[in-house]
C-alpha cells in the first residue's frame, strides 16, 4: 500500500495533547506511523496552514434500518427537494433529511468523518439495517442493539439474575452483529405495547412488575459485567415533555447508585431533548442550567446534545408514545406507529423547526445552553441526533454557534421573540476552540466509544485523517464565522485508512468501510434450551434459527473479541 | 417574441424548465437554441427538438409554443414574470411553482399544472389534467395564491393543500377536489366527483352542478342566496352551505347549488 505524508499542518489532537502544533503525520498500510520509509517514494500533502485533525467519530446518527427506510418511503417530498446526480466515480441519490445510503456516505466524508454510530436497531431488523449499512461507503460503522424493553431481558431484571441477563444480552449483541445496549425510554416501550407509557422512573412497567429504574440500573451493571467498550446508550423516559428534566435528574441520580468510579457508567443520548422545564407547552421553558450545573458536578455520565438546526427533517425514534404525544400535539399529516413485537416500538413524523416557533426556537437555545455551560468538553459531543434535530451535514452550522458568539447573535436576532427572551445565549460568552471542537466531534466520541484506534493521530491510530481548509494562525474563528463554516462542511482532504477519498471537497475514492461488531465471550454460554425456543415459537414472528444475522450479511466486517466478566 | 414549433413527433417526454421567459431574456437567439434539455435519458439541446424563430416586433406574448407540447413537461416552471401561449396541447408540471406572469394553453394540458403556484395566471381553454394546483405527491404546501382558469373539466386531486389563490373551473371536477384544503377557493361550473373536500380545514368550494354523494363528515350550516368567488364574481344560488371536514376538526365551507342537487334536500331537516 502506498505511504503518506501530511506534511506541516496545524494538528489538533486532543488524545495526545496535541494543541495545533505544526507537525508531520506519516502513514503507512492504513495506520499512523512515526515516518515514512522513504520520502520519495511516499504521496506527500503540502498542509502547511491547514488544519489537520483525526477523522470525525459521530456517536449517534440515524443512518440506516427500518425506521430510517420508513421514513424515506413516507416522504416523497423529501426525496424531490434534494436529488443528488451520479458521476462516473459516485452514485445518484435522494432525500434532504434522510439521503440515501450512498449519500449519506458521501456527504458525511466530505466532512471529514469516517466513523458513525447507527444507534438504533430493533434487534428483529438487524439484518435490514446491516443491509443498509454496507452500502453506505467511506464509513466504518457499527450499531447500538435496542435492548431496553427486550422480554428476556426484562424478565431476567424481574428475577433479580443479572448474570443470566448479561449472558443473554451477550447472545443478542452478538446474533445482531451489535456493538453496544441502546436503551430506549425503559418500560414504556413495552408498556406501549398496550398503549400506554411510563412517566417516571418509578412507574410499574405492565407485567413484569419492575420499574425503568430497575432496567436503567440493570442494565448498566449488566453493561460493566460484559466488559462492554461503550457504556449503556440511554434515550431517557419522558423525552419531548415540558418538565422532563426532572426525570432525567433522577435517571442520573439512578445511574451514580452503580457508578463505580473508574470510567462513566452511562451515555444519555440527545439530552436537549430531555432538558425541558416549564409546566406545558405555553410555559415552555430551558431546563439547561440545571442539566449542566448537575453534569459540571459529576463524572459519571457522558452526553450528546441532539442539536437543533432549524430545517424541515424527519423525526424517528423507537419511543413509539412520544412520536404519539407529537402527532397528538396536531398539524402532522402524516406519522408512522410500529410495535416491534417482544423487543421494542417506533414512530416517525416529519418535521419542520421554524426559527418563528417559540418552542423550536427554545429548543434550538437548550441544545447551545448545554454545550457552552458544561465546562468539561470530554463530558458531551455534538450530533444533531440525525435526523431528529436536523440532518448531520448541518454539523458545520452547530460549529459556528459554538466557536462564535456573533453567529449564535446572527441566528437568535431571526428567532420568536418570545424565545428571544428566555435564551441564556446572550449572557454567554464562551467560544469554542478548534481544540474543543477536536474533542467533542472526535477524540471525546471515540473515547467514550472505547474505539482505541480512532479519535486520534498517535502512532498504531487508524490513518483516518481530515484536513480542512482553516488557518489558525492568520484567521480568528470566532470573527470571520462563515468561511470557517464552509470550510468544516467541505474538507480540503479526508483520508480512510490511508487512502486519500476526498480532495478539496470532492470525492475521488469510495471504499468501503468496515462495520465493527462485538464478540462478547461470557464464561458460560447463553443457555439456548427449549424453553427459549418454544417461546421463540410463542411470540416471535421469526424462527429462532433464522433469527441471528450470519457473518455473510456484512460486507467488511471487523470482529472485535472481548472477554466478560460473567 | 420567440416561437418554438416542434420538429417531429415526440415519444417519450421531454424535461424542458428552460422554456421560461426568465431564462430567454437576455438571451440572443443561438443562446437559447443552445439550451439543453433531456428527451428521456438523452441530454439534447432546445436546437434539436424544435424550431426557434424570433420575431422582434412582436412584444407580448414572450413565447409562443406552437404544435403538440403534450409530452414537454414543466414549461415555465418558477416563472416570475412574462407571458407564455401554447396554441396546442402542453404537458405535465406546465407553470409549476408559478410566481409571476401568465400562461396560456390553447388546447388541454397535463397533469401536475400550477402545482405548488404562488401568484400570476395560468388559463387553460381546454382541459385540465389530475393534480392541477396539487404539490407533489407527499408534500403538505399546494398553491399558495394566483388564478387558474380552466374552460373544460379538471382530472382528479384538483386543489390538493391548497393555501390560497382561486382554481375556476367551468367544467366538472374528478374526485378528491380540494383535498385537504387549507383555504382558497375552488369553483366549479359543472358537475363535482365524490369525495370534494375531504380532509379540508378551511376555505371554500363552490359547486354549480350536481354533487356527487357528499362527504358524510361535512354538515349543514345554512342556505345562502349567492356566494362570493373572488372580489367581482359572485355565484348566485340559492346554495346548500356544508361545514367539514368534521373528521380534521374542519371550517372549510361546500357551496352546493340547490337546484342542482335535489338529493341532498334531506339535509334541510337538520337545519
Amino acid at each position: 500500500m502506498t505511504e503518506v505524508l501530511i506534511k506541516n499542518g496545524f494538528v489538533f489532537d486532543p488524545l495526545n495533547n496535541i494543541d495545533g502544533q505544526k507537525m508531520d503525520i506519516a502513514i503507512k498500510d492504513g495506520k499512523i506511523v512515526k515516518k515514512v520509509s522513504n520520502e520519495r517514494n511516499a504521496k506527500v500533502i503540502d498542509a502547511s496552514g491547514l488544519t489537520v485533525m483525526a477523522g470525525g467519530v459521530d456517536i449517534h446518527s440515524h443512518i440506516a434500518g427500518s425506521e430510517v427506510n420508513l421514513g424515506r418511503l413516507i416522504r416523497p417530498d423529501d426525496h424531490v427537494k434534494d436529488v443528488v446526480k451520479k458521476t462516473a466515480l459516485t452514485r445518484g441519490g435522494t432525500g434532504y433529511s434522510i439521503p440515501s445510503t450512498y449519500v449519506t456516505g458521501y456527504r458525511y466524508s466530505k466532512m471529514g468523518y469516517t466513523t458513525v454510530m447507527n444507534p438504533s436497531m430493533a434487534a428483529m431488523k438487524a439484518r435490514h439495517a446491516h443491509e443498509e449499512l454496507n452500502d453506505v461507503p467511506m464509513i466504518d460503522k457499527a450499531s447500538f442493539t435496542l435492548l431496553g424493553d427486550w422480554w428476556f431481558a426484562l424478565e431476567n431484571i424481574a428475577k433479580g439474575d443479572l448474570e443470566e441477563c448479561a449472558r443473554h444480552i451477550a447472545w443478542m449483541i452478538r446474533a445482531t452483529r451489535s456493538y453496544a445496549i441502546k436503551v430506549v425510554n425503559p418500560g414504556g416501550l413495552e408498556s406501549w405495547g398496550f398503549g400506554r407509557n411510563v412517566h417516571s422512573i418509578d412507574d410499574e412497567v405492565p407485567n413484569f412488575c419492575i420499574t425503568p429504574r430497575d432496567i436503567i440500573t440493570g442494565m448498566a451493571k449488566v453493561n460493566t459485567m460484559l466488559n462492554m467498550p461503550h457504556t449503556v446508550h440511554l434515550h431517557t423516559n419522558n423525552l419531548g415533555v415540558p418538565g422532563n428534566y426532572k426525570t432525567t435528574i433522577d435517571t442520573m441520580n439512578a445511574l451514580e447508585s452503580v457508578y463505580t468510579g473508574d470510567k462513566p457508567i452511562g451515555h444519555i443520548t440527545h439530552i436537549q431533548f430531555s432538558s425541558f422545564a416549564g409546566d406545558n407547552w405555553a410555559h415552555f421553558k430551558s431546563g439547561a442550567e440545571e442539566i449542566a450545573k448537575y453534569l459540571n458536578a459529576h463524572n459519571h455520565l457522558t452526553v450528546d446534545i441532539g442539536q437543533v438546526t432549524f430545517a424541515d427533517t424527519t423525526t424517528m425514534t423507537a419511543d413509539g408514545p412520544f412520536e404519539f404525544a407529537l402527532y397528538e400535539l396536531g398539524g402532522h399529516n402524516k406519522w408512522v406507529n410500529s410495535d416491534v413485537e417482544t423487543e421494542s416500538s417506533g414512530g416517525i413524523i416529519p418535521f419542520h423547526f421554524k426559527r418563528k416557533n417559540a418552542v423550536n426556537a427554545i429548543q434550538w437555545s437548550i441544545g447551545l445552553e448545554l454545550s457552552l455551560l458544561i465546562k468539561d468538553p470530554w463530558k458531551w459531543f455534538m450530533t444533531t441526533d440525525h435526523p431528529n434535530g436536523g440532518p448531520f451535514f448541518h454539523y458545520p452550522r452547530v460549529f459556528a454557534w459554538l466557536y462564535s458568539s456573533k453567529a449564535r447573535e446572527a441566528t437568535l436576532k431571526n428567532c420568536n421573540k418570545k424565545a428571544q427572551k428566555k435564551s441564556l445565549l446572550p449572557s454567554i460568552d464562551r467560544e469554542y476552540t478548534l481544540y474543543e471542537l477536536a474533542i467533542i466531534t472526535r477524540a471525546g466520541t471515540a473515547k467514550a466509544l472505547g474505539l482505541k484506534n480512532k479519535g486520534h493521530l498517535g502512532i498504531g491510530a487508524d490513518a483516518d485523517v481530515s484536513i480542512y481548509n482553516i488557518n489558525p494562525e492568520t484567521t480568528d474563528i470566532a470573527k470571520s464565522y462563515k468561511p470557517v463554516r464552509k470550510a468544516f462542511g467541505n474538507a480540503a482532504y479526508t483520508i480512510k485508512d490511508g487512502e486519500i477519498v476526498v480532495k478539496d471537497a470532492e470525492i475521488v475514492a469510495t471504499p468501503s468501510g468496515r462495520t465493527m461488531w462485538l464478540d462478547v465471550q461470557t464464561k458460560e454460554p447463553c443457555r439456548i434450551d427449549d424453553k427459549i425456543k418454544s417461546k421463540f415459537k410463542d411470540y416471535w414472528t421469526i424462527e429462532f434459527d433464522n433469527y441471528p444475522v450470519t457473518d455473510h450479511y456484512l460486507k467488511v466486517p471487523e470482529k472485535i473479541a472481548i472477554k466478560a466478566s460473567v | 417574441m420567440i416561437t418554438l414549433t416542434p420538429k417531429r413527433t415526440f415519444t417519450v417526454p421531454i424535461q424542458a424548465a428552460c422554456i421560461n421567459v426568465d431564462v430567454f431574456t437576455g438571451k440572443t437567439l443561438q443562446e437559447i437554441k443552445n439550451l439543453s434539455i433531456t428527451e428521456g435519458k438523452e441530454t439534447i439541446t432546445l436546437n434539436d427538438a424544435f424550431d426557434i424563430t424570433e420575431d422582434k416586433t412582436i412584444e407580448t406574448p414572450n413565447i409562443t409554443l406552437t404544435g403538440d407540447f403534450s409530452k414537454v413537461k414543466r414549461i415555465g416552471q418558477g416563472m416570475k414574470t412574462g407571458e407564455i401561449v401554447i396554441n396546442g396541447d402542453a404537458g405535465m408540471h406546465t407553470g409549476e411553482k408559478l410566481s409571476g406572469g401568465k400562461i396560456v394553453v390553447n388546447g388541454n394540458s397535463g397533469g401536475w399544472t400550477g402545482s405548488e403556484m404562488k401568484k400570476g395566471l395560468i388559463e387553460i381553454h381546454g382541459n385540465s389534467g389530475d393534480y392541477t394546483a396539487s404539490p407533489y405527491r407527499g408534500t403538505s404546501t399546494g398553491m399558495r395564491g394566483g388564478l387558474i382558469i380552466v374552460d373544460g373539466d379538471v382530472g382528479t386531486d384538483v386543489g390538493c393543500y391548497m393555501q390560497g389563490g382561486l382554481i375556476k373551473i367551468n367544467g366538472s371536477a374528478g374526485r378528491y377536489l380540494g383535498f385537504h384544503m387549507l383555504d382558497g377557493t375552488i369553483y366549479v361550473g359543472k358537475d363535482c366527483s365524490i369525495r370534494a373536500g375531504a380532509c379540508m380545514t378551511g376555505g371554500k368550494i363552490i359547486i354549480n352542478g350536481a354533487v356527487e354523494l357528499l362527504m358524510p363528515t361535512f354538515t349543514i350550516d345554512s342556505v345562502k342566496p349567492k356566494v362570493k368567488i373572488d372580489a367581482t364574481q359572485i355565484a348566485q344560488g340559492p346554495f346548500y352551505v356544508f361545514l367539514g371536514d368534521i373528521a380534521e376538526h374542519g371550517t372549510g365551507k361546500i357551496f352546493a347549488l340547490k337546484a342542482t342537487n335535489p338529493t341532498l334536500s334531506n339535509y334541510e331537516k337538520y337545519l
